[in-house]
């Protein structure tokens, strides 16, 4: 640890600990980042940049970090683009570099570099333009090849997360001494606080300054006594390694906290009535040539990294600045032993912060710059230059100044990202150079503390905790807590700052946002392309995009970007903040939505039976229903034809429980029911059903399926599989919004009811050694349902089927479901029953033309378009679609009909959703003139069947069309009536 | 995530709610009355307002009960839930156009 201090630091000393880098063993401390120990060890090169694959360093000490992105390698998994800034070094850690092939030092992808004049900003919406061809050929390849941050891990990721729901009074976002100030105020008032901070340790910056005093006591002892105070008040909850990500609408704030343990990560829901915004400030980076070399970092990171983790990541320190916080940092890096020498691009310095920097031995450079860096892997010397009064060109270049690390400076920017989520304004500080929450009132009730309010010395930042917190606690009705602000240093440490945006150059490119690679040269050529927002200047040069969010790169962006429009900044504006303000793990995000809890499925009573069949299931809606029942060494194709032919010669035995049950009571059932369904209701006798087809407003079938009448004023309706819960929907809506006057009331009883579909023409055999219900062809026709005891259970009977084959739909209670089913299909053994699963259920109504709403139809379908005028009441003056019918584009259009589709070859299954042609062979673009909706191979048939919606494919029965196959052949196809079987329908009724 | 005063449960998080549309677009008395135009323009056009809208949303996985919202487009503040046939409230700026 060659660049580790020998003391100081909030590190323990008495426990070394191992980690590996690229497969290179290092030593560190409990208390160091992976940043903080890799420079102890001497590890400047760390990364690979983005685009141009440039070798990158540690730029940063907390989570504005753009350069040192890492693979770290967790026990339960690979995490790409990590931090290393945030990755809390433990014993035995493991990481590793990305984004460069084979090795960091030579990068194969660096050739990149060699080609950035072809890379300038927009390139990759440049290679849309041209050569014609060029983007799926020659760019997309070799893009998405290169592109890209980190990989997927190969491993699924093993580590749980979950999430936690928490209400408060007040929220407060960062723990520094605001934060803590205002999280004190708010728990002595009584309020329920939750205090969250991203960081491991409470009390930011100022734990780092033992020699500065606040309420009489050192920084860091006042930080103790705080958080001493705030942990044993019960009403304040104190989180750390907590990042608030998201600020959402209605006080909702969403963080997530590292605990690295059982639980690796969580998802904290936070609604708060009052939120206080402490999160700090960010150091930006000077924009000067080659600023991302590494060995170059902020000032204020340097100066972490010397107080708290006792690294000295240089021994020739050059520190660059426009303001006087850099002075901290200096004159630590020169206490701790280093040669050190300040470059102020100010021709006037802060006098005596100027004399006390002399005093130690520190060079000073006034009113000069960098106008050149060198070294590759690090870097090793910088170049003078004198600057002209507007820092807009060099006057005279002056010396090499050998150096192995730069420290800069370029102002504080704010951390408003939270602030900005939340629909906050930003007023522009011209003395500080900066943008700062204004004095309008943000969408969502908030306020700003300390260094996110532009305040940069102690004492004020203070105050202003001590001032917001108590308005805050006033407007939610607490009252000011006794709560007198310490005494605490008053010095502006931002001195008085000159902006720069960005520095001349001799040479070399000019970063201003590091994370994507983007420079002040491509800023100013989005300008020159014709870019004026500040919106569109982002997405063509990616700025403030990735982790990055703005963080070290916003205001610098906009700065270059107001030279070059010749605005102010505040003219410029801003991009609009979007979630998350720092990365979050999928992982959090997915939480325990995963596996088997993705989504829920939903099984019937008789599930277990079909999955110890060895069913395949289907899911249907959320349903999983049995495909089909295969026997030994069976295909699908044969099972199907088994169990096909089963119910057209014999017996079957299907589970329908999945069908939507709704069940209907009140006077005015009946007028509901001839509302809602396109036919009519009130004369139906009790104890008979009947088919009905639901419409939407614009005429189109949405559901439909067979209603019971059970007594005068109670229904029992049924709908598909999948759309019971839309159905429910709609008729409520219709019930409580429109029709408040009808007597009606809903019962979903889907799930009530298992139900066996007892199918073909021995089911009556089947089901009379079950029941003592007349069976009898007069005495319980078809169409009918009848109440009794089936294998000892109450059930009510339904002489309905899908099939077209006699059949009975035999529902009872759901716990009896399995029993029933297994007691039908013993009854049933001696006549050969066969249960049969989804497909050939589907074979089986597809030969008789029935359709499937949402396969056959695809909301867009009236009933004449599927011949079904029959359905459709002629006398009822008004029904729920009905006057659709009259609009032109249905009643005068041409309109597509179902029909029935034969193929020439009776083997040839055609694929479903193929498109139909007039003319055999296809000249694009060419006019279809239907679509195949279902299409099977009928066993009972001996043929392929396919029902299609045509145009005017009624009047087109008996011609010919052509199937344009998926591999660009085509198939002729003979238009057919769309029953195939049994179009008397006389099977049914037997 | 907004946060719903339901008519009938009072004060739930979104993710308990189902949107529903533009409130107050009723049906015709007598749709085959209706023209053309009249009924296309029940069935298709809908107010997009910058402001403060009127809409339908339900309970779904609490009541199920469907009720009126007034929410500014904008800022997403909520002047308040009310249930079908009921008035709708005053908003901030004095608004009540239903």
């Amino acid at each position: 640890m060659r660049h580790r201090l020998p003391e100081g630091g909030r590190i323990d000393r008495t426990r070394p600990i191992s980690f590996e880098f690229d497969g290179r063993r290092y030593e560190g401390y409990p208390g160091d980042t992976l940043a903080s120990a890799l420079l102890a060890n001497g590890v400047d090169l760390v990364a690979r940049s983005f685009k141009y694959h440039r070798p990158r360093g540690i730029m940063a000490a907390g989570l504005e970090e753009a350069n040192a992105l890492v693979r770290h390698h967790a026990a339960d998994g690979d995490e790409p683009n990590r931090l290393a800034t945030e990755l809390l070094l433990h014993d035995g850690m493991r990481a590793s570099s990305q984004n460069n092939w084979p090795g960091l030092r030579r990068d194969f992808n660096a050739v990149n570099s060699l080609f950035a004049r072809f890379m300038p900003a927009g390139f990759y919406y440049k290679t849309f333009m041209w050569p014609n061809g060029g983007w799926q050929k020659l760019y997309e390849p070799v893009i998405r090849a290169a592109s890209g941050m980190g990989r997927v891990p190969d491993t699924g990721d093993r580590s749980r997360y979950d999430s936690r729901n928490l209400f408060c009074d007040v929220l407060v976002v960062g723990a520094g001494i605001s934060g803590l100030m205002a999280a004190l105020g708010a728990g002595r008032a009584g309020a329920r606080v939750v205090l969250v901070e991203a960081s491991h340790e409470f009390g930011g910056c100022w734990l780092d300054r033992p020699e500065m005093t606040i309420g009489g006591m050192a920084a860091p002892a006042w930080i103790a006594d705080v958080v001493g105070e705030l942990e044993s008040l019960e009403n304040v909850t104190l989180l750390a390694r907590t990042l608030a990500f998201g600020y959402y609408d209605h006080n909702f704030i969403a963080a997530s906290q590292r605990l690295d343990g059982a639980v690796a990560e969580r998802l904290w829901r936070i609604r708060a009535r009052r939120v206080v915004l402490a999160t700090g400030a960010i150091e930006r980076p000077l924009v000067f040539a080659n600023n991302d070399r590494p060995g170059v970092m902020l000032a204020g990171a340097l100066q972490t990294y010397i107080d708290r983790y006792a690294v000295l990541p240089g021994r020739r320190v050059v520190v660059f600045t426009n303001n006087d916080t850099a002075y901290g940092a200096a004159l630590s890096a020169r206490r701790a032993g280093a040669e050190v020498a300040i470059i102020d691009a100010r021709r006037e310095l802060p006098p005596a912060l100027a004399e006390t920097a002399r005093e130690t031995g520190i060079a000073l450079h006034a009113g000069s710059a960098i106008v050149a860096l060198r070294g590759k892997h690090r870097v090793n010397a910088v170049r003078l230059g004198a600057l002209t009064a507007d820092k807009s060109a060099i006057t005279t270049v002056g010396d090499w100044l050998p150096c192995d690390l730069v420290a800069m400076s370029g102002g504080w920017s704010p951390a408003v990202q939270l602030h900005m989520q939340a629909r906050g304004a930003l007023a522009w500080n011209d003395r500080l150079a900066l943008l700062q929450p204004s004095a309008v009132s943000p969408a969502e009730p908030h306020v700003c503390v300390g260094a996110t309010n532009g305040r940069f010395d102690a004492a004020s930042c203070l105050r202003d905790a001590v001032g917001r917190i108590a308005q805050t606690l006033g407007e939610i009705g607490f009252a000011a807590p006794p709560l007198e602000p310490p005494q605490a240093p008053d010095l502006d440490e931002l001195g008085a700052i000159e902006a720069i945006w960005r520095l001349p150059a001799l040479k070399g490119k000019r970063f201003h946002e590091f994370q994507n690679d983007s420079t002040a040269e491509d800023l100013s050529l989005a300008v020159r392309e014709g870019m004026r927002s500040i919106e569109h200047i982002k997405r063509y040069t990616t700025t403030g995009m990735a982790t990055d969010q703005g963080k070290t790169s916003n205001l610098n962006g906009l700065g270059i970007v107001a030279d070059e429009l010749g605005k102010s900044v505040a003219q410029v504006g801003t991009t609009t903040f979007r979630p998350p303000y720092h990365p979050v793990t999928l992982g959090v995000l997915a939480n325990t939505r995963r596996g088997d809890f993705f989504a829920a499925a939903r099984k019937t009573p008789m599930h277990s039976w079909h999955e110890e069949r060895g069913a395949p299931m289907e899911p249907v809606g959320d349903w999983l229903r049995p495909w089909w029942f295969p026997e030994d060494g069976e295909s699908k194709h044969e099972a199907v034809s088994r169990e096909c032919l089963a119910v057209r010669n014999g017996v079957g035995m299907a589970d329908a429980s999945t069908l939507g049950k709704i069940d209907i009571r009140g006077k005015d059932a009946a007028e509901f029911l001839d509302r809602v369904y396109t036919n009519s209701w009130q004369k139906l006798k009790t104890g008979h059903c009947r088919y009905g087809l639901m419409l939407d407003e614009q005429g189109f079938v949405f559901d439909d399926g067979v209603t019971t009448r059970l007594a005068d004023d109670h229904f029992h309706m049924t709908t598909t599989s999948g759309g019971a819960a839309r159905v429910m929907t709609w008729l409520e809506d219709w019930l409580q919004t429109e029709w408040r006057d009808l007597d009606v009331f809903l019962t979903s009883v889907t799930e009530q009811w298992a139900v066996v579909q007892l199918s073909g023409p021995r089911s009556r055999e089947v089901l009379a050694g079950l029941t003592d219900i007349d069976l009898g062809r007069d005495a319980f026709p078809f169409m009918t349902m009848r109440e009794g005891r089936v294998a000892g259970v109450d059930a009510r009977i339904f002489r309905i089927g899908f099939t077209g084959e006699l059949s009975f739909e035999i529902n009872v209670p759901a716990r009896f479901g399995l029993h029933v089913w297994e007691r039908i299909h013993a009854a049933g053994e001696d006549f050969g029953i066969t249960p049969y699963g989804n497909e050939a259920m589907h074979v089986l109504r597809a030969e008789k033309g029935f359709i499937i709403v949402g396969q056959d139809t695809d909301g867009t379908v009236t009933p004449m378009d599927l011949g079904m005028d029959w359905i459709v009441s002629k006398k009822k003056p008004d029904f729920l679609g009905r006057r659709s019918f009259d609009r032109p584009a249905i009643r005068n259009a041409v309109r597509k009909h179902l029909v029935g589709l034969l193929t020439e070859d009776p083997g040839l299954v055609l694929p479903d959703g193929i498109h139909l042609t007039e003319t055999r062979d296809m000249r694009v673009p060419a006019t279809a003139e239907g679509h195949v909706t279902s299409s099977y191979f009928s066993p009972v048939l001996g043929r392929s069947i396919a029902l299609a919606m045509v145009e005017n494919g009624r009047e087109r029965i008996g011609r010919t069309l052509h199937a344009q196959m998926l591999d660009g052949s085509s198939v002729p196809v003979r238009v057919t009536s769309s029953v195939f079987y049994d179009s008397e329908g006389v099977r049914a009724r037997g | 995530m907004l946060q719903i005063d339901c008519p009938w449960c009072g004060r739930r998080d979104q993710t308990e709610f189902s949107y529903g549309g533009e409130a107050h677009v009723a049906r015709p008395a007598d749709p085959l009355a209706q023209s053309d135009a009249d009924w296309g323009r029940y069935l298709f056009f809908r107010a997009n307002p910058k402001g403060f809208h009127h809409e339908r949303w339900m309970h779904v996985q609490g009541c199920r009960r469907w009720f009126n919202l007034m929410r500014h487009t904008v800022s997403n503040e909520i002047a308040g839930a009310y249930r079908p046939g009921e008035q709708a409230p005053r908003t901030s700026d004095g608004d009540r156009e239903r």
